[in-house]
Protein backbone atom coordinates (compact mmCIF):
# COMPACT_ATOMS: atom_id res chain seq x y z
CA UNK A 1 0.00 0.00 0.00
CA UNK A 2 2.78 2.38 1.01
CA UNK A 3 4.72 1.22 -2.08
CA UNK A 4 1.75 2.17 -4.19
CA UNK A 5 1.57 5.67 -2.71
CA UNK A 6 5.29 6.26 -3.21
CA UNK A 7 5.11 4.96 -6.76
CA UNK A 8 2.26 7.35 -7.55
CA UNK A 9 4.14 10.26 -5.98
CA UNK A 10 7.22 9.35 -8.01
CA UNK A 11 5.24 9.06 -11.22
CA UNK A 12 3.56 12.37 -10.47
CA UNK A 13 6.90 14.06 -9.88
CA UNK A 14 8.38 12.61 -13.06
CA UNK A 15 5.37 13.81 -15.05
CA UNK A 16 5.99 17.31 -13.70
CA UNK A 17 9.62 16.99 -14.77
CA UNK A 18 8.51 15.95 -18.24
CA UNK A 19 6.25 19.01 -18.49
CA UNK A 20 9.06 21.28 -17.33
CA UNK A 21 11.43 19.81 -19.92
CA UNK A 22 8.99 20.17 -22.79
CA UNK A 23 7.27 23.44 -21.92
CA UNK A 24 10.07 25.08 -19.92
CA UNK A 25 10.07 28.24 -22.01
CA UNK A 26 6.47 29.00 -21.13
CA UNK A 27 6.72 28.12 -17.47
CA UNK A 28 9.86 29.98 -16.47
CA UNK A 29 8.72 33.26 -14.84
CA UNK A 30 12.07 34.97 -15.61
CA UNK A 31 14.95 34.59 -18.03
CA UNK A 32 17.22 32.15 -16.20
CA UNK A 33 20.29 34.07 -17.38
CA UNK A 34 19.03 37.60 -16.71
CA UNK A 35 20.96 39.26 -13.90
CA UNK A 36 19.39 41.83 -11.64
CA UNK A 37 21.91 43.42 -9.31
CA UNK A 38 19.22 45.27 -7.42
CA UNK A 39 17.90 42.01 -5.99
CA UNK A 40 20.83 39.77 -5.10
CA UNK A 41 20.53 36.91 -2.63
CA UNK A 42 16.91 37.54 -1.93
CA UNK A 43 14.60 35.17 -0.10
CA UNK A 44 11.39 33.77 -1.62
CA UNK A 45 8.87 36.39 -2.69
CA UNK A 46 5.92 36.74 -5.01
CA UNK A 47 8.31 37.98 -7.69
CA UNK A 48 11.05 35.38 -7.15
CA UNK A 49 9.37 32.20 -5.85
CA UNK A 50 12.55 30.54 -4.68
CA UNK A 51 14.57 33.67 -4.20
CA UNK A 52 17.55 34.88 -6.23
CA UNK A 53 21.23 34.03 -6.39
CA UNK A 54 24.42 36.05 -6.08
CA UNK A 55 23.88 37.62 -9.50
CA UNK A 56 20.23 38.35 -8.84
CA UNK A 57 19.05 35.58 -11.18
CA UNK A 58 15.74 33.85 -10.46
CA UNK A 59 16.52 30.52 -8.74
CA UNK A 60 13.20 28.93 -9.76
CA UNK A 61 13.74 29.70 -13.45
CA UNK A 62 17.31 28.49 -13.29
CA UNK A 63 16.30 25.18 -11.71
CA UNK A 64 13.62 24.72 -14.36
CA UNK A 65 16.15 25.41 -17.10
CA UNK A 66 18.66 23.15 -15.36
CA UNK A 67 16.07 20.38 -15.40
CA UNK A 68 16.26 20.28 -19.17
CA UNK A 69 19.98 19.82 -19.24
CA UNK A 70 20.12 17.38 -16.37
CA UNK A 71 17.30 15.28 -17.76
CA UNK A 72 18.73 15.30 -21.28
CA UNK A 73 22.00 13.92 -20.01
CA UNK A 74 20.25 11.74 -17.45
CA UNK A 75 18.15 10.04 -20.12
CA UNK A 76 20.49 10.15 -23.09
CA UNK A 77 23.54 8.66 -21.38
CA UNK A 78 21.87 5.48 -20.11
CA UNK A 79 20.10 5.02 -23.45
CA UNK A 80 23.32 5.37 -25.43
CA UNK A 81 25.03 3.06 -22.96
CA UNK A 82 22.14 0.60 -23.21
CA UNK A 83 22.27 0.42 -27.00
CA UNK A 84 26.03 -0.08 -27.11
CA UNK A 85 26.26 -2.26 -24.01
CA UNK A 86 23.35 -4.54 -24.89
CA UNK A 87 24.62 -4.87 -28.43
CA UNK A 88 28.04 -5.94 -27.21
CA UNK A 89 26.72 -8.14 -24.40
CA UNK A 90 24.28 -10.11 -26.54
CA UNK A 91 26.83 -10.46 -29.33
CA UNK A 92 29.33 -11.87 -26.86
CA UNK A 93 26.84 -14.32 -25.39
CA UNK A 94 25.36 -15.36 -28.72
CA UNK A 95 28.52 -16.00 -30.70
CA UNK A 96 30.88 -17.00 -27.90
CA UNK A 97 34.46 -17.70 -28.95
CA UNK A 98 36.95 -14.90 -29.45
CA UNK A 99 34.26 -12.21 -29.73
CA UNK A 100 33.15 -13.08 -26.22
CA UNK A 101 36.69 -13.18 -24.85
CA UNK A 102 37.55 -9.76 -26.28
CA UNK A 103 34.34 -8.17 -25.06
CA UNK A 104 34.58 -9.60 -21.53
CA UNK A 105 38.19 -8.42 -21.24
CA UNK A 106 37.19 -4.91 -22.32
CA UNK A 107 34.35 -5.01 -19.80
CA UNK A 108 36.70 -6.05 -17.00
CA UNK A 109 39.03 -3.21 -17.91
CA UNK A 110 36.24 -0.63 -17.93
CA UNK A 111 34.83 -2.04 -14.71
CA UNK A 112 38.09 -1.42 -12.91
CA UNK A 113 37.54 2.33 -13.24
CA UNK A 114 35.19 4.06 -10.88
CA UNK A 115 32.43 5.75 -12.94
CA UNK A 116 33.34 9.13 -11.51
CA UNK A 117 37.01 8.61 -12.27
CA UNK A 118 36.16 7.51 -15.79
CA UNK A 119 34.03 10.63 -16.19
CA UNK A 120 36.88 12.85 -15.02
CA UNK A 121 39.23 11.05 -17.40
CA UNK A 122 37.01 11.48 -20.46
CA UNK A 123 36.25 15.11 -19.71
CA UNK A 124 39.91 15.81 -19.02
CA UNK A 125 40.78 14.27 -22.39
CA UNK A 126 37.98 15.81 -24.45
CA UNK A 127 37.42 19.00 -22.48
CA UNK A 128 34.33 20.05 -20.52
CA UNK A 129 30.98 20.48 -22.21
CA UNK A 130 27.57 18.90 -22.37
CA UNK A 131 28.25 16.46 -25.19
CA UNK A 132 31.49 15.26 -23.62
CA UNK A 133 29.69 14.90 -20.34
CA UNK A 134 27.10 12.64 -21.96
CA UNK A 135 29.85 10.61 -23.60
CA UNK A 136 31.71 10.30 -20.31
CA UNK A 137 28.66 9.14 -18.39
CA UNK A 138 27.52 6.64 -20.99
CA UNK A 139 31.06 5.30 -21.17
CA UNK A 140 30.91 4.73 -17.44
CA UNK A 141 27.60 2.86 -17.70
CA UNK A 142 28.41 0.65 -20.70
CA UNK A 143 30.20 -2.14 -18.80
CA UNK A 144 27.25 -2.77 -16.49
CA UNK A 145 24.98 -3.11 -19.51
CA UNK A 146 27.42 -5.53 -21.14
CA UNK A 147 27.58 -7.61 -17.98
CA UNK A 148 23.86 -7.85 -17.40
CA UNK A 149 22.85 -8.40 -21.02
CA UNK A 150 25.55 -11.01 -21.54
CA UNK A 151 24.57 -12.93 -18.42
CA UNK A 152 20.89 -12.87 -19.34
CA UNK A 153 21.54 -13.69 -22.99
CA UNK A 154 23.74 -16.64 -22.02
CA UNK A 155 20.82 -18.31 -20.29
CA UNK A 156 18.42 -17.50 -23.13
CA UNK A 157 20.97 -18.87 -25.60
CA UNK A 158 20.45 -22.28 -23.99
CA UNK A 159 16.73 -22.25 -24.65
CA UNK A 160 15.26 -24.54 -27.26
CA UNK A 161 13.58 -21.72 -29.14
CA UNK A 162 16.94 -20.16 -29.99
CA UNK A 163 18.17 -23.47 -31.41
CA UNK A 164 14.84 -23.72 -33.18
CA UNK A 165 15.30 -20.32 -34.79
CA UNK A 166 18.80 -21.21 -35.99
CA UNK A 167 17.70 -24.60 -37.28
CA UNK A 168 14.85 -23.09 -39.26
CA UNK A 169 17.33 -20.80 -40.98
CA UNK A 170 16.87 -17.47 -39.21
CA UNK A 171 19.99 -15.28 -39.57
CA UNK A 172 21.92 -14.53 -36.37
CA UNK A 173 21.07 -10.83 -36.13
CA UNK A 174 17.41 -11.64 -36.57
CA UNK A 175 17.52 -14.38 -33.94
CA UNK A 176 19.07 -11.92 -31.50
CA UNK A 177 16.45 -9.27 -32.27
CA UNK A 178 13.39 -11.51 -32.33
CA UNK A 179 14.18 -14.14 -29.72
CA UNK A 180 17.04 -13.10 -27.45
CA UNK A 181 16.26 -9.42 -26.84
CA UNK A 182 12.55 -9.78 -26.02
CA UNK A 183 13.38 -12.44 -23.48
CA UNK A 184 16.04 -10.42 -21.67
CA UNK A 185 14.24 -7.07 -21.86
CA UNK A 186 12.77 -7.22 -18.33
CA UNK A 187 15.96 -6.85 -16.28
CA UNK A 188 17.42 -4.43 -18.83
CA UNK A 189 14.47 -2.05 -18.65
CA UNK A 190 14.76 -2.10 -14.87
CA UNK A 191 18.46 -1.41 -14.98
CA UNK A 192 18.12 1.41 -17.51
CA UNK A 193 15.59 3.11 -15.24
CA UNK A 194 17.82 2.76 -12.20
CA UNK A 195 20.80 4.07 -14.15
CA UNK A 196 18.88 7.22 -15.14
CA UNK A 197 19.01 8.17 -11.47
CA UNK A 198 22.71 7.41 -11.34
CA UNK A 199 23.39 9.36 -14.53
CA UNK A 200 21.64 12.43 -13.12
CA UNK A 201 23.73 12.12 -9.99
CA UNK A 202 26.93 11.71 -12.02
CA UNK A 203 26.08 14.74 -14.11
CA UNK A 204 25.54 16.74 -10.93
CA UNK A 205 28.78 15.45 -9.45
CA UNK A 206 30.85 16.23 -12.53
CA UNK A 207 29.25 19.64 -12.90
CA UNK A 208 29.84 20.26 -9.20
CA UNK A 209 33.57 19.80 -9.64
CA UNK A 210 33.45 22.01 -12.72
CA UNK A 211 33.70 19.41 -15.46
CA UNK A 212 30.12 19.58 -16.67
CA UNK A 213 27.90 22.29 -18.05
CA UNK A 214 29.79 25.57 -18.15
CA UNK A 215 28.32 28.78 -16.71
CA UNK A 216 26.25 30.73 -17.26
CA UNK A 217 24.13 27.80 -18.61
CA UNK A 218 22.44 26.30 -15.56
CA UNK A 219 22.46 22.63 -14.71
CA UNK A 220 21.50 21.22 -11.34
CA UNK A 221 25.12 20.36 -10.66
CA UNK A 222 26.56 23.78 -11.30
CA UNK A 223 23.71 25.58 -9.53
CA UNK A 224 24.73 23.59 -6.44
CA UNK A 225 28.39 24.35 -7.14
CA UNK A 226 27.97 28.13 -7.23
CA UNK A 227 25.32 27.98 -4.57
CA UNK A 228 27.77 26.36 -2.19
CA UNK A 229 30.45 28.92 -2.99
CA UNK A 230 28.00 31.62 -2.03
CA UNK A 231 26.26 29.68 0.69
CA UNK A 232 26.53 32.54 3.20
CA UNK A 233 25.02 34.98 0.70
CA UNK A 234 21.99 32.80 0.11
CA UNK A 235 21.66 29.04 0.81
CA UNK A 236 18.55 28.78 -1.37
CA UNK A 237 20.07 27.96 -4.82
CA UNK A 238 22.14 25.06 -3.50
CA UNK A 239 19.28 23.88 -1.33
CA UNK A 240 16.61 23.76 -4.04
CA UNK A 241 18.86 22.42 -6.78
CA UNK A 242 19.99 19.71 -4.35
CA UNK A 243 16.37 18.98 -3.56
CA UNK A 244 15.55 18.66 -7.28
CA UNK A 245 18.41 16.18 -7.74
CA UNK A 246 17.39 14.15 -4.70
CA UNK A 247 13.73 13.95 -5.62
CA UNK A 248 14.42 13.02 -9.24
CA UNK A 249 16.93 10.31 -8.37
CA UNK A 250 14.58 9.00 -5.72
CA UNK A 251 11.68 8.93 -8.17
CA UNK A 252 13.64 6.99 -10.76
CA UNK A 253 14.77 4.52 -8.12
CA UNK A 254 11.20 3.99 -6.92
CA UNK A 255 10.08 3.54 -10.53
CA UNK A 256 12.92 1.07 -11.16
CA UNK A 257 12.03 -0.97 -8.09
CA UNK A 258 8.39 -1.07 -9.12
CA UNK A 259 9.36 -2.19 -12.63
CA UNK A 260 11.57 -4.88 -11.18
CA UNK A 261 8.68 -6.23 -9.15
CA UNK A 262 6.49 -6.17 -12.22
CA UNK A 263 8.98 -7.68 -14.68
CA UNK A 264 10.85 -10.08 -12.41
CA UNK A 265 10.96 -13.39 -14.28
CA UNK A 266 10.42 -15.27 -11.02
CA UNK A 267 7.23 -13.41 -10.32
CA UNK A 268 5.83 -13.02 -13.80
CA UNK A 269 3.88 -16.08 -14.90
CA UNK A 270 5.83 -17.96 -17.49
CA UNK B 1 20.77 -43.89 -55.74
CA UNK B 2 21.41 -40.93 -53.52
CA UNK B 3 20.14 -41.25 -50.02
CA UNK B 4 18.11 -38.45 -48.48
CA UNK B 5 20.60 -38.10 -45.66
CA UNK B 6 24.00 -39.62 -45.28
CA UNK B 7 26.16 -39.18 -42.21
CA UNK B 8 29.68 -40.37 -42.68
CA UNK B 9 32.08 -40.97 -39.79
CA UNK B 10 30.75 -38.06 -37.74
CA UNK B 11 32.87 -37.06 -34.80
CA UNK B 12 32.34 -34.35 -32.25
CA UNK B 13 34.90 -33.65 -29.57
CA UNK B 14 34.02 -31.09 -26.90
CA UNK B 15 36.78 -29.19 -25.16
CA UNK B 16 39.48 -31.29 -26.79
CA UNK B 17 38.75 -34.35 -24.66
CA UNK B 18 35.08 -35.29 -24.52
CA UNK B 19 34.41 -37.60 -27.45
CA UNK B 20 30.65 -37.19 -27.45
CA UNK B 21 30.24 -38.59 -30.96
CA UNK B 22 33.03 -40.88 -32.01
CA UNK B 23 32.60 -42.09 -35.57
CA UNK B 24 28.94 -42.39 -36.46
CA UNK B 25 27.74 -43.31 -39.94
CA UNK B 26 24.21 -43.94 -41.10
CA UNK B 27 21.87 -43.09 -43.92
CA UNK B 28 18.22 -42.35 -44.26
CA UNK B 29 15.83 -42.88 -47.16
CA UNK B 30 12.78 -40.86 -48.10
CA UNK B 31 9.76 -41.69 -45.93
CA UNK B 32 11.89 -43.76 -43.61
CA UNK B 33 12.01 -43.58 -39.83
CA UNK B 34 15.35 -44.33 -38.28
CA UNK B 35 15.29 -44.54 -34.51
CA UNK B 36 18.48 -43.65 -32.70
CA UNK B 37 18.41 -45.17 -29.22
CA UNK B 38 20.73 -45.33 -26.24
CA UNK B 39 21.19 -44.24 -22.65
CA UNK B 40 21.37 -40.56 -21.76
CA UNK B 41 24.85 -39.27 -22.40
CA UNK B 42 25.57 -41.67 -25.28
CA UNK B 43 25.74 -38.81 -27.78
CA UNK B 44 22.43 -39.24 -29.55
CA UNK B 45 21.34 -35.65 -28.93
CA UNK B 46 24.70 -34.43 -30.18
CA UNK B 47 24.08 -36.36 -33.39
CA UNK B 48 20.77 -34.55 -33.81
CA UNK B 49 22.46 -31.19 -33.23
CA UNK B 50 25.08 -32.10 -35.82
CA UNK B 51 22.44 -33.01 -38.40
CA UNK B 52 20.63 -29.72 -37.73
CA UNK B 53 23.95 -27.86 -38.01
CA UNK B 54 23.49 -26.34 -34.58
CA UNK B 55 27.06 -27.34 -33.98
CA UNK B 56 29.78 -28.22 -36.46
CA UNK B 57 31.27 -31.71 -36.50
CA UNK B 58 34.92 -32.05 -35.54
CA UNK B 59 35.27 -34.56 -38.36
CA UNK B 60 33.06 -36.32 -40.86
CA UNK B 61 30.48 -35.21 -43.37
CA UNK B 62 26.73 -34.92 -43.56
CA UNK B 63 25.23 -35.13 -47.01
CA UNK B 64 21.68 -34.09 -47.75
CA UNK B 65 20.64 -35.46 -51.14
CA UNK B 66 24.29 -35.93 -51.94
CA UNK B 67 25.37 -32.38 -51.08
CA UNK B 68 27.93 -31.91 -48.33
CA UNK B 69 26.32 -29.58 -45.77
CA UNK B 70 29.71 -28.61 -44.38
CA UNK B 71 30.80 -27.02 -47.65
CA UNK B 72 27.64 -25.11 -48.41
CA UNK B 73 27.33 -21.36 -48.76
CA UNK B 74 25.09 -19.62 -46.23
CA UNK B 75 22.41 -19.27 -48.88
CA UNK B 76 22.48 -22.95 -49.87
CA UNK B 77 22.45 -23.97 -46.22
CA UNK B 78 19.37 -21.86 -45.64
CA UNK B 79 17.66 -23.65 -48.52
CA UNK B 80 18.57 -27.03 -47.02
CA UNK B 81 17.27 -25.90 -43.64
CA UNK B 82 13.85 -25.62 -45.28
CA UNK B 83 14.00 -29.34 -45.96
CA UNK B 84 15.25 -30.39 -42.54
CA UNK B 85 13.04 -29.45 -39.63
CA UNK B 86 13.01 -30.57 -36.01
CA UNK B 87 10.94 -31.33 -32.95
CA UNK B 88 12.73 -30.79 -29.68
CA UNK B 89 12.45 -32.67 -26.44
CA UNK B 90 11.35 -29.96 -24.05
CA UNK B 91 8.04 -28.44 -25.13
CA UNK B 92 8.51 -25.71 -22.54
CA UNK B 93 11.81 -24.39 -23.75
CA UNK B 94 11.30 -24.91 -27.48
CA UNK B 95 8.59 -22.26 -27.84
CA UNK B 96 9.48 -18.59 -27.34
CA UNK B 97 7.39 -17.38 -24.36
CA UNK B 98 7.12 -13.95 -25.99
CA UNK B 99 5.50 -15.14 -29.20
CA UNK B 100 1.87 -16.09 -29.76
CA UNK B 101 0.95 -19.57 -30.94
CA UNK B 102 0.09 -18.21 -34.37
CA UNK B 103 3.46 -16.50 -34.74
CA UNK B 104 5.26 -19.59 -33.50
CA UNK B 105 3.77 -22.02 -35.98
CA UNK B 106 4.19 -19.68 -38.93
CA UNK B 107 7.70 -18.58 -37.96
CA UNK B 108 9.48 -20.93 -40.41
CA UNK B 109 7.33 -19.58 -43.26
CA UNK B 110 8.10 -16.02 -42.26
CA UNK B 111 11.84 -16.69 -41.97
CA UNK B 112 11.88 -18.04 -45.50
CA UNK B 113 9.78 -15.16 -46.81
CA UNK B 114 6.92 -17.44 -47.86
CA UNK B 115 4.24 -15.50 -46.11
CA UNK B 116 3.43 -11.81 -46.25
CA UNK B 117 1.05 -9.69 -44.24
CA UNK B 118 -0.70 -10.08 -40.88
CA UNK B 119 -3.99 -11.36 -42.28
CA UNK B 120 -2.39 -14.02 -44.45
CA UNK B 121 -0.21 -15.11 -41.56
CA UNK B 122 -3.20 -15.39 -39.29
CA UNK B 123 -5.13 -17.50 -41.79
CA UNK B 124 -2.21 -19.83 -42.36
CA UNK B 125 -1.71 -20.15 -38.62
CA UNK B 126 -5.35 -21.11 -38.17
CA UNK B 127 -5.10 -23.74 -40.90
CA UNK B 128 -1.97 -25.18 -39.33
CA UNK B 129 -3.45 -25.25 -35.84
CA UNK B 130 -6.49 -27.12 -37.13
CA UNK B 131 -4.34 -29.94 -38.48
CA UNK B 132 -3.34 -30.90 -34.94
CA UNK B 133 -6.70 -30.42 -33.27
CA UNK B 134 -6.27 -26.84 -32.10
CA UNK B 135 -8.49 -24.05 -33.33
CA UNK B 136 -8.63 -20.45 -34.47
CA UNK B 137 -9.23 -19.26 -30.94
CA UNK B 138 -5.72 -20.41 -29.98
CA UNK B 139 -3.96 -18.18 -32.52
CA UNK B 140 -3.31 -15.35 -30.10
CA UNK B 141 -2.62 -17.48 -27.04
CA UNK B 142 0.77 -17.46 -25.37
CA UNK B 143 2.74 -20.68 -24.97
CA UNK B 144 2.23 -20.64 -21.20
CA UNK B 145 -1.51 -21.02 -21.76
CA UNK B 146 -1.06 -24.45 -23.35
CA UNK B 147 -0.51 -27.83 -21.74
CA UNK B 148 2.63 -29.87 -22.39
CA UNK B 149 0.93 -32.03 -25.00
CA UNK B 150 -0.57 -29.03 -26.78
CA UNK B 151 2.79 -27.30 -26.80
CA UNK B 152 4.44 -30.32 -28.35
CA UNK B 153 1.72 -30.34 -31.00
CA UNK B 154 2.58 -26.69 -31.72
CA UNK B 155 6.19 -27.78 -32.07
CA UNK B 156 5.18 -30.50 -34.50
CA UNK B 157 3.14 -28.29 -36.83
CA UNK B 158 5.89 -25.72 -36.73
CA UNK B 159 8.17 -28.48 -37.99
CA UNK B 160 5.74 -29.40 -40.76
CA UNK B 161 4.92 -25.83 -41.80
CA UNK B 162 7.57 -25.78 -44.53
CA UNK B 163 6.75 -29.27 -45.79
CA UNK B 164 10.21 -30.62 -45.00
CA UNK B 165 11.65 -33.87 -46.34
CA UNK B 166 13.30 -34.78 -43.04
CA UNK B 167 12.38 -34.12 -39.45
CA UNK B 168 14.85 -34.65 -36.65
CA UNK B 169 12.81 -35.49 -33.57
CA UNK B 170 14.94 -35.43 -30.43
CA UNK B 171 12.96 -37.33 -27.78
CA UNK B 172 9.73 -35.61 -28.82
CA UNK B 173 7.57 -37.43 -26.28
CA UNK B 174 9.86 -38.20 -23.36
CA UNK B 175 8.90 -34.99 -21.54
CA UNK B 176 5.18 -35.73 -21.89
CA UNK B 177 2.74 -37.59 -19.68
CA UNK B 178 2.18 -41.16 -20.71
CA UNK B 179 -1.46 -40.32 -21.39
CA UNK B 180 -0.62 -37.82 -24.15
CA UNK B 181 2.40 -39.65 -25.55
CA UNK B 182 0.50 -41.95 -27.85
CA UNK B 183 -1.59 -39.04 -29.06
CA UNK B 184 1.53 -37.11 -30.09
CA UNK B 185 3.12 -40.22 -31.61
CA UNK B 186 -0.01 -40.78 -33.67
CA UNK B 187 0.10 -37.22 -34.93
CA UNK B 188 3.71 -37.77 -35.97
CA UNK B 189 2.74 -40.95 -37.82
CA UNK B 190 -0.28 -39.41 -39.53
CA UNK B 191 1.80 -36.46 -40.66
CA UNK B 192 4.40 -38.83 -42.06
CA UNK B 193 1.80 -40.77 -44.01
CA UNK B 194 0.33 -37.54 -45.34
CA UNK B 195 3.53 -35.81 -46.34
CA UNK B 196 6.03 -38.61 -46.79
CA UNK B 197 8.54 -37.08 -44.43
CA UNK B 198 11.51 -39.05 -43.18
CA UNK B 199 12.23 -39.07 -39.44
CA UNK B 200 15.43 -39.30 -37.51
CA UNK B 201 13.74 -40.27 -34.27
CA UNK B 202 15.88 -40.03 -31.18
CA UNK B 203 14.65 -41.84 -28.12
CA UNK B 204 15.57 -43.90 -25.12
CA UNK B 205 12.14 -45.47 -24.90
CA UNK B 206 12.03 -48.86 -26.60
CA UNK B 207 8.24 -49.10 -26.56
CA UNK B 208 7.93 -45.89 -28.59
CA UNK B 209 10.67 -47.02 -30.96
CA UNK B 210 8.96 -50.34 -31.55
CA UNK B 211 5.83 -48.45 -32.49
CA UNK B 212 7.27 -45.88 -34.88
CA UNK B 213 10.60 -47.02 -36.32
CA UNK B 214 11.49 -48.71 -39.60
CA UNK B 215 15.10 -49.21 -38.62
CA UNK B 216 16.87 -48.95 -35.29
CA UNK B 217 20.37 -47.70 -34.54
CA UNK B 218 21.73 -48.31 -31.04
CA UNK B 219 24.33 -45.90 -29.75
CA UNK B 220 26.75 -46.56 -26.93
CA UNK B 221 29.41 -44.07 -25.84
CA UNK B 222 29.36 -42.09 -29.07
CA UNK B 223 29.27 -44.99 -31.48
CA UNK B 224 26.59 -47.03 -33.22
CA UNK B 225 26.90 -50.59 -31.94
CA UNK B 226 23.94 -52.08 -33.77
CA UNK B 227 21.97 -51.03 -36.84
CA UNK B 228 19.08 -53.17 -38.03
CA UNK B 229 15.55 -53.23 -39.41
CA UNK B 230 13.02 -53.02 -36.62
CA UNK B 231 11.67 -56.56 -36.91
CA UNK B 232 15.01 -58.32 -36.81
CA UNK B 233 16.27 -55.95 -34.15
CA UNK B 234 13.44 -56.71 -31.76
CA UNK B 235 13.33 -60.42 -32.52
CA UNK B 236 17.06 -61.12 -32.67
CA UNK B 237 19.29 -58.36 -31.31
CA UNK B 238 22.93 -59.10 -32.00
CA UNK B 239 24.71 -56.86 -29.53
CA UNK B 240 24.67 -57.62 -25.78
CA UNK B 241 24.00 -53.94 -25.09
CA UNK B 242 20.89 -53.96 -27.30
CA UNK B 243 19.73 -57.06 -25.53
CA UNK B 244 20.16 -55.32 -22.18
CA UNK B 245 18.17 -52.31 -23.42
CA UNK B 246 15.37 -54.54 -24.68
CA UNK B 247 15.23 -56.52 -21.47
CA UNK B 248 14.49 -53.28 -19.65
CA UNK B 249 11.18 -52.85 -21.50
CA UNK B 250 8.26 -54.01 -19.36
CA UNK B 251 6.56 -56.95 -21.04
CA UNK B 252 3.00 -56.68 -22.31
CA UNK B 253 2.22 -60.11 -20.87
CA UNK B 254 3.74 -61.88 -17.83
CA UNK B 255 4.49 -65.01 -19.88
CA UNK B 256 6.42 -63.00 -22.43
CA UNK B 257 8.75 -61.60 -19.83
CA UNK B 258 12.35 -61.46 -20.91
CA UNK B 259 15.30 -62.39 -18.79
CA UNK B 260 16.23 -59.09 -17.12
CA UNK B 261 19.83 -58.20 -17.82
CA UNK B 262 21.16 -55.66 -15.38
CA UNK B 263 24.22 -53.84 -16.60
CA UNK B 264 26.87 -53.35 -13.98
CA UNK B 265 27.86 -49.80 -13.08
CA UNK B 266 27.49 -46.54 -14.99
CA UNK B 267 28.55 -46.04 -18.58
CA UNK B 268 32.22 -45.03 -18.76
CA UNK B 269 32.98 -41.35 -19.31
CA UNK B 270 33.36 -40.20 -22.93
CA UNK B 271 36.57 -38.50 -21.78
CA UNK B 272 38.12 -41.88 -21.13
CA UNK B 273 36.70 -44.44 -23.53
CA UNK B 274 37.71 -48.03 -22.69
CA UNK B 275 40.21 -49.81 -24.92
CA UNK B 276 39.03 -52.44 -27.37
CA UNK B 277 35.28 -52.86 -27.43
CA UNK B 278 33.92 -49.81 -25.61
CA UNK B 279 31.25 -51.94 -23.99
CA UNK B 280 33.55 -54.58 -22.50
CA UNK B 281 33.61 -53.01 -19.01
CA UNK B 282 29.90 -53.73 -18.59
CA UNK B 283 29.37 -56.63 -20.95
CA UNK B 284 28.22 -59.93 -19.42
CA UNK B 285 29.99 -61.78 -22.25
CA UNK B 286 33.30 -59.95 -22.37
CA UNK B 287 36.41 -62.00 -23.19
CA UNK B 288 40.11 -61.16 -23.41
CA UNK B 289 39.72 -60.32 -27.10
CA UNK B 290 37.19 -57.60 -26.31
CA UNK B 291 39.66 -55.67 -24.15
CA UNK B 292 42.23 -55.60 -26.93
CA UNK B 293 40.40 -55.21 -30.17
CA UNK B 294 37.57 -52.91 -31.15
CA UNK B 295 34.97 -54.83 -33.16
CA UNK B 296 33.86 -53.10 -36.39
CA UNK B 297 30.21 -52.52 -37.19
CA UNK B 298 29.84 -55.54 -39.50
CA UNK B 299 26.98 -57.18 -41.34
CA UNK B 300 25.75 -60.21 -39.43
CA UNK B 301 22.49 -60.82 -41.31
CA UNK B 302 20.39 -59.12 -43.99
CA UNK B 303 20.85 -55.38 -43.45
CA UNK B 304 21.64 -56.19 -39.85
CA UNK B 305 24.95 -54.87 -38.55
CA UNK B 306 26.45 -55.20 -35.09
CA UNK B 307 29.74 -54.22 -33.53
CA UNK B 308 30.44 -57.28 -31.39
CA UNK B 309 33.11 -59.96 -31.74
CA UNK B 310 30.60 -62.62 -30.79
CA UNK B 311 27.59 -61.42 -32.75
CA UNK B 312 25.74 -64.25 -34.46
CA UNK B 313 27.95 -66.80 -32.71
CA UNK B 314 24.89 -68.20 -31.03
CA UNK B 315 21.45 -66.90 -30.10
CA UNK B 316 21.77 -63.94 -27.84
CA UNK B 317 19.25 -64.89 -25.21
CA UNK B 318 20.80 -68.25 -24.42
CA UNK B 319 24.24 -66.68 -24.33
CA UNK B 320 23.16 -64.21 -21.74
CA UNK B 321 21.21 -66.81 -19.81
CA UNK B 322 24.26 -69.12 -19.77
CA UNK B 323 26.60 -66.54 -18.39
CA UNK B 324 24.14 -65.35 -15.79
CA UNK B 325 23.64 -68.94 -14.63
CA UNK B 326 27.34 -69.66 -14.35
CA UNK B 327 28.24 -66.18 -13.15
CA UNK B 328 29.51 -65.43 -9.66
Amino acid sequence: MLDRIFLNLALGFLSLIAIVVVFGDFIQPHDPLAQNFLSRDEGPSAEYWLGTDDFGRDVFSRILEGTRLSMTIGLASPLIAAVIGIGMGTTAAYFGGWAERVITRITDMMMSFDPLLLGVLVVALLGPGILNLAVAISFALIPSFIRLSRASALSVRQEGYVDAAIAMGRPSYSTILRHVLPNISGPLVVMTTLWVGTAIRLEATLSFIGLGAQPPAPSWGNIVRYGVQNIFGSPLPALFAGLAITLTVLSFNILGDALRDRLDPDRAAR
Amino acid sequence: MTKLLEANDLRKVFGGAVRAVDGVSFSLDERETLALVGESGCGKSTVSRLILRLTDPTEGTIRFEGQDMGRMSQRALKEVRREIQFVFQDPFSSLDPRMTAGDIVTEPLAVHGLIKGRAKRRDTATDLLKTVGLSAKHVNNWPRQFSGGQRQRLGIIRAFALGPRLIVADEPVSALDVSVRSQVINILQDMQEDKGTAYLFISHDMATVKHIADRVAVMYLGKIVELAPKSSFFSAPQHPYSEALLSAVPASHPDKRRERILLQGDPPSPVNIPSGCRFHTRCPLAQELCKREEPPLAQVADNHAAACHFAQAWPMRSRVADTSASGP
